[in-house]
């Protein structure tokens, strides 16, 4: 036990260093924003000054307004069609290469799927715009709305449905009344992934959302301020950024009660 | 239609149509030449596949490997220990460290990134601090080179390899290692013999993922690495936006889906493995200590 206690010292030691690291720069960047100069070199005094420029800059406002468009849209398509995607898949015998298929968006290259959808489009000669960003955000919805409400329906326990139909209950009322609200959680925390996922994509809504400015996303509009330069409006943005998406996480990790994956 | 199909139909048609066609469709273009106004001629050819192996490309390709290799390296050494001490804590603790862990990965890819400029750059926090306390008197490049590029893999890929590892390692019971040190083996051949071997399948998820999510990537070499090491993400990028060959650009996209297919099946397969040795092997001793 003597020589084991160095060792737990050396990994407590280790997990501590571990969260500085992926602490650190995010907290570096909250502290900036607040920073009156803007600048990583010197404290002058705390100001708001930065997310008062943020609310007057129209092109981050219509930019903030199209992912939230883009979002509550492939987050509604791909609830709905990757629940029941995953109703599906769960009954039955186990069939691997569907499972294949569905898991294929979450670990298929960004930037494939991107060149593969712009592709597509331009093949069909389609017009490029928020609507096409849409669909092309819901591919990776559908997968993981299908896989959070799966890990949810096997912990379901299926004779209650059958109990219903037992008693009289038809397949809609069965849904509704019983399946529905055993698999709620799950299907909300989904949607609150998804809107996640949605909001913070970057590089398929690049290719995806064609020339015109009225398409640029947020993640587009930062990428472009960034790429321009270090700029304190960035530091702002990160920071409401980081609180929505550690606020929507948490709050979906409450709901479905399980680490996300 | 059973009741069944009906429920996967929607979903299956949309991911047939906006997942598998738009990957045959770049499947076929790679087997296309290149138009002369940067369309598609539709002239069977090898040629993509053949100037992919030519020097220009297969040094950019050398280089994605090269530094998709070294992230995966760290991270892992990173992760590995991290995931343990998860594992080590009271179980009400667990969940709680893991949720931190993986909360930094839910935000913006972007701004994680960004985070790294405002850091490394030469006016940046690191430098200044470096400067004003003495310790250096010119700023130190730590950004705009591989260093940067694999810092920033690291630091957003890490959280995940901690979970995949965390999954594997906490599967397993105190039984086996109290065993090898009864039977006087020290913790470094324990944990060599009896730990590092069972937690593979973890490992290789971390890996792959690590790997195939960094041979990829567009941001960050773009990003930190301020362009100076294009990856196979930064090739495919600059193919289809700016030189405006698709033909080309798929054909290395498509080369990216075999890596990321090989990587995948050579995982499931060391899984496969691990958990019909892990069988096996500890199959027997119930029915030893009920004999």
């Amino acid at each position: 036990m003597i020589a084991r206690d160095p060792i737990r010292l050396w990994l407590n030691a280790h997990l501590g260093l571990v969260y500085l690291f992926l602490y650190v720069p995010i907290l570096v960047l909250i502290v900036l924003s607040f920073n009156k100069s803007g600048l990583p070199t010197a404290w002058t005094g705390f100001s708001t000054e930065w997310y008062g420029k943020l609310i007057a800059n129209p092109k981050i406002l219509s930019a903030a307004g199209n992912s939230l468009v883009v979002a509550v849209a492939s987050t509604v398509i791909s609830t709905v069609i990757g629940a029941l995607l995953a109703m599906g898949l769960e009954e039955g015998r186990p069939t691997p290469w569907l499972d294949a298929l569905v898991a294929a968006p979450m670990i298929i290259p960004d930037i494939v799927l991107a060149i593969a959808l712009l592709s597509f489009y331009t093949l069909l000669n389609m017009s490029l715009g928020l609507h096409s960003i849409v669909l092309s955000h819901a591919v990776f919805n559908i997968a993981f709305v299908c896989m959070v409400v799966r890990t949810r329906l096997k912990n379901f326990d299926r004779s209650i449905v059958e109990a219903s139909i037992d008693l009289g209950a038809g397949e809609l009322t069965t849904f509704r009344r019983v399946t529905l609200p055993v698999i709620a959680p799950g299907v909300i925390a989904a949607a609150l992934l998804s809107f996640t996922l949605s909001i913070d994509e970057f590089i398929i809504a690049y290719f995806t959302a064609g020339a015109g400015q009225g398409s640029t996303t947020f993640p587009m509009q930062i990428y472009a301020m960034i790429r321009f330069g270090v700029t304190p409006e960035i530091n702002a943005i990160a920071t409401i950024v980081i609180g929505f998406s550690f606020f929507l996480v948490l709050l979906s990790q409450r709901l479905n009660g399980e680490v996300a994956p | 239609m059973t009741r069944r199909t009906i429920l996967m139909a929607p979903g299956l048609g949309y991911l047939a149509l906006f997942l598998v066609v738009p990957c045959l469709i770049i499947f076929a273009y790679s087997l296309f030449e290149r138009g002369t106004y940067g369309g598609i001629d539709y002239t069977l050819t090898l040629e993509n596949y053949q100037r992919s192996a030519t020097s220009l490309f297969a040094r950019i390709f050398l280089d994605s490997v090269r530094i998709a290799g070294t992230a995966t390296l760290v991270a892992l050494l990173i992760g590995y220990p991290a995931a343990y001490a998860i594992a080590q804590k009271p179980r009400n603790r667990q969940m709680a460290l893991l949720v931190l862990v993986m909360l930094p990965f839910w935000s913006n890819y972007l701004i994680r990134t960004y985070a790294w400029i405002v850091l490394l750059n030469n006016q940046g926090l690191i430098n200044r601090t470096l400067q004003s306390t003495g310790v250096i008197d010119q700023p130190l490049p730590l950004l705009y080179n591989e260093f940067a590029i694999v810092l920033g893999l690291v630091y957003n890929y890490v959280p995940f390899v901690i979970l995949a590892l965390y999954s594997s390692i906490s599967r397993l019971g105190p039984e086996l290692r109290e065993a090898s040190f009864d039977l006087g083996g020290s913790a470094w051949t324990t944990f060599r013999r009896v730990t590092l071997p069972l937690t593979a399948p973890g490992i290789a998820a971390g890996a792959v993922f690590v790997f195939v999510l960094s041979i990829g990537n567009f941001v960050t070499p773009d990003l930190l690495g301020g362009g100076q090491r294009p990856m196979l993400g930064n090739l495919i990028y600059s193919q289809y936006l700016s030189a405006r060959d698709w033909p080309m650009g798929s054909a290395l996209g498509f080369i990216l889906v075999v890596i990321m297919l090989a990587l995948l099946f050579a995982q499931a397969l060391l899984s496969a493995r691990a958990s019909g040795e892990g069988e096996t092997r500890l199959a027997p001793q119930p029915a030893r200590v009920a004999a």
